[in-house]
């Protein structure tokens, strides 16, 4: 075995969650601990048994905040990821170095967010609700005083930009945007814990209001609350715990463009950002190409990013994306690449990419409600257009 | 629309003045001559620290665009729906802003803009843009091909 890789050397072995929804009233650090303590259940393993934890640097539970409710576990090895949802696997690849390297035994990853609309309970920045409505009236000291001074204030109207820029040069349309939507919206209909379980139709997606021209309500992601946690451990002390494993085969992080920095984002081609990178080291270190995958977890905060990410990541040649989507290429069970079969973040919630997470552990466990059959490779991505990575999970 | 505005750093303070002086000003590389935006240290190409502030033509095309329909910050709600624009720049450069008087149904990819200076507090002038007549197609002109594949 090569020590130098984390190929095969780490697996999920505990996932759990909170309830999720619009307003549930909860602060983030007691959904985050709901979480955690459910994914020990489900592993099997003693709180006090976690030795590692890995979280995005804007997590509001700290490591001084787990130590306080997990009666003082002996944390050895703690990491964060930048930039929110492109790290939704680099998390992963963290956690799974720090066990390829020995440093720790059982890694605890996690986010908890309380950000729906009408779940902010004060003014603090920690406090939930919409961040970027707290934006307020004062001095602009970061990158952001580049766009906001002109209007550009939130995620969806950065990315609205970036999708008519696929659309210029590509032709991307309408009605392949909502092929993403109807598809994740009827795997959500299966999934009694998914926020927008209605089925919607294409004429639905095309009728609901536009929120930035190209994206209308039902291409974004939805503004929940709810908290997610896996643990993950060595693949060896998996295999005699209480779930079956879901082996981390491979992953890869990148940096890159970011979204909200417009006046970069576009110094370097697509095929050198991030995502693109990821994609050929991981598939690289996994020996499988994206032919082999049986379910995918793409980051879906919109739907044209997730054509966007096929193109990324190698399912579809640049400009196929939309294409590949038609027909319901991306539906459970039928399509080429059933995708999301959560309902993902459009539709069941947006838990920054983990809840998408525990959806693939899932179909390698063989538990989803909407299950591919024989399922053994599961491909997860966190946000294409940030600094960015991707896992691929094997059964 | 008046909303946040920017708190000008040692790093970016030449372009917050020149901008106050009706200037668009943009670092280039004093070793390989590649214009740079937002300000930084060192150019992205060579990473030389040597640099210049050079004026722009003020003159770029419409590379990408929106229609902020909402929601928005309070201070902009009365605006939308409005445009918000990334501009590339005649020097290679790309540039977020806004185009003045122009109906949302008009914006579109390639449309040629030039900077206009807009005063919003004693310290602060943001550069925004306004149409200029049509010379390219709709879809682009060869600079921007460029730049974006090549």
């Amino acid at each position: 075995m090569n020590a130098t890789t984390i190929r095969d050397r780490a697996a999920i072995v505990g996932i759990g969650q909170t309830a999720f929804g619009k307003s549930l009233g909860r602060s983030e650090y007691d959904m985050a601990l709901e979480a955690i303590l459910a994914a020990c259940a489900d592993a099997g393993l003693a709180p006090r048994d976690i030795d590692g934890a890995v979280r995005y640097d804007m997590e509001t539970t700290d490591e001084e905040n787990l130590l306080a409710a997990l009666g003082n576990p002996e944390l050895g090895w703690f990491a964060s990821s930048a930039w929110g949802g492109g790290g939704a696997a680099s998390v992963l690849v963290l956690a799974a170095t720090a066990i390829a390297a020995g440093l720790a035994s059982a890694v605890l990853v996690y986010r908890s967010r309380a950000r729906g609309k009408q779940s902010a309970y004060g003014p603090g920045a920690h406090q939930g609700g919409r961040y970027w409505e707290r934006l307020g009236s004062a001095p602009l000291t970061g990158l952001n005083k580049w766009h906001v001074p002109h209007g550009l204030v939130a995620a969806f109207q950065e990315m609205a930009m970036i999708a008519m820029r696929h659309r210029t040069e590509y032709g991307t349309t309408h009605d392949q945007y909502g092929e993403v939507a109807v598809a994740f919206r009827g795997h959500a209909a299966r999934n009694p814990h998914a926020v927008m379980r209605a089925p919607i139709t294409i004429a639905e997606h095309h009728a609901s209001r536009m929120i930035s021209d190209p994206l209308r309500l039902l291409d974004c992601c939805l503004e929940t609350d709810g908290a997610v946690a896996l643990l993950v451990t060595s693949a060896e002390r998996a295999r005699d715990l209480r779930q079956p494993p879901a082996y981390i085969l491979a992953g890869a992080m990148a940096a890159g463009g970011h979204h909200i920095r417009l006046s970069s984002f576009y110094e370097r081609e697509r095929r050198h950002d991030g995502a693109p990178r990821a994609a050929r080291r991981l598939w690289g270190m996994a020996g499988v190409g994206p032919g082999d995958i049986d379910v995918a977890c793409f980051y879906d905060f919109f739907t044209p990013l997730v054509i966007m990410a096929l193109e990324d990541y190698g399912f579809a040649p640049p400009g196929e994306g939309g294409p590949f989507v038609e027909r319901g290429g991306l539906a459970w069970p039928d399509g080429r690449l059933p995708s999301n079969t959560n309902g993902g973040q459009l539709s069941e919630a947006f838990i920054h990419g983990f809840n998408n997470t525990v959806e693939a552990v899932r179909q390698i466990r063989g538990t989803s409600t909407a299950q591919v059959k024989d399922c053994e490779l599961a491909f997860v991505a966190g946000g294409n257009t940030d600094p960015t990575g991707a896992v691929i999970l094997r059964r | 629309m008046t909303g946040p505005l920017p708190q000008p750093t040692r790093d970016d303070a030449e372009f917050w003045a020149a901008a106050r002086r009706g200037e668009l000003r943009f670092q280039r590389c004093a070793s390989c001559g590649r214009f740079r935006h937002y300000p930084r240290p060192t150019c992205p190409r060579c990473l030389s620290r040597e640099f210049t502030w050079e004026r722009s033509t003020g003159r770029g095309t419409v590379y990408t665009w929106t229609i902020v329909r909402g929601p928005t910050l309070p201070a902009f709600e009365t605006a939308l729906p409005y445009n918000v624009v990334d501009v590339l720049m005649d020097e290679g450069v790309h540039f977020v802003s806004q185009v003045l008087d122009c109906p949302p149904e008009e914006i579109h990819a390639g449309m040629p803009v030039e900077a206009v200076f807009v005063p919003a507090g004693d310290e602060i002038t943001l550069v925004k843009f306004r149409r200029r007549p049509e010379t390219m197609s709709r879809v682009g002109t060869e600079s921007e091909r460029v730049a974006f594949g090549g």
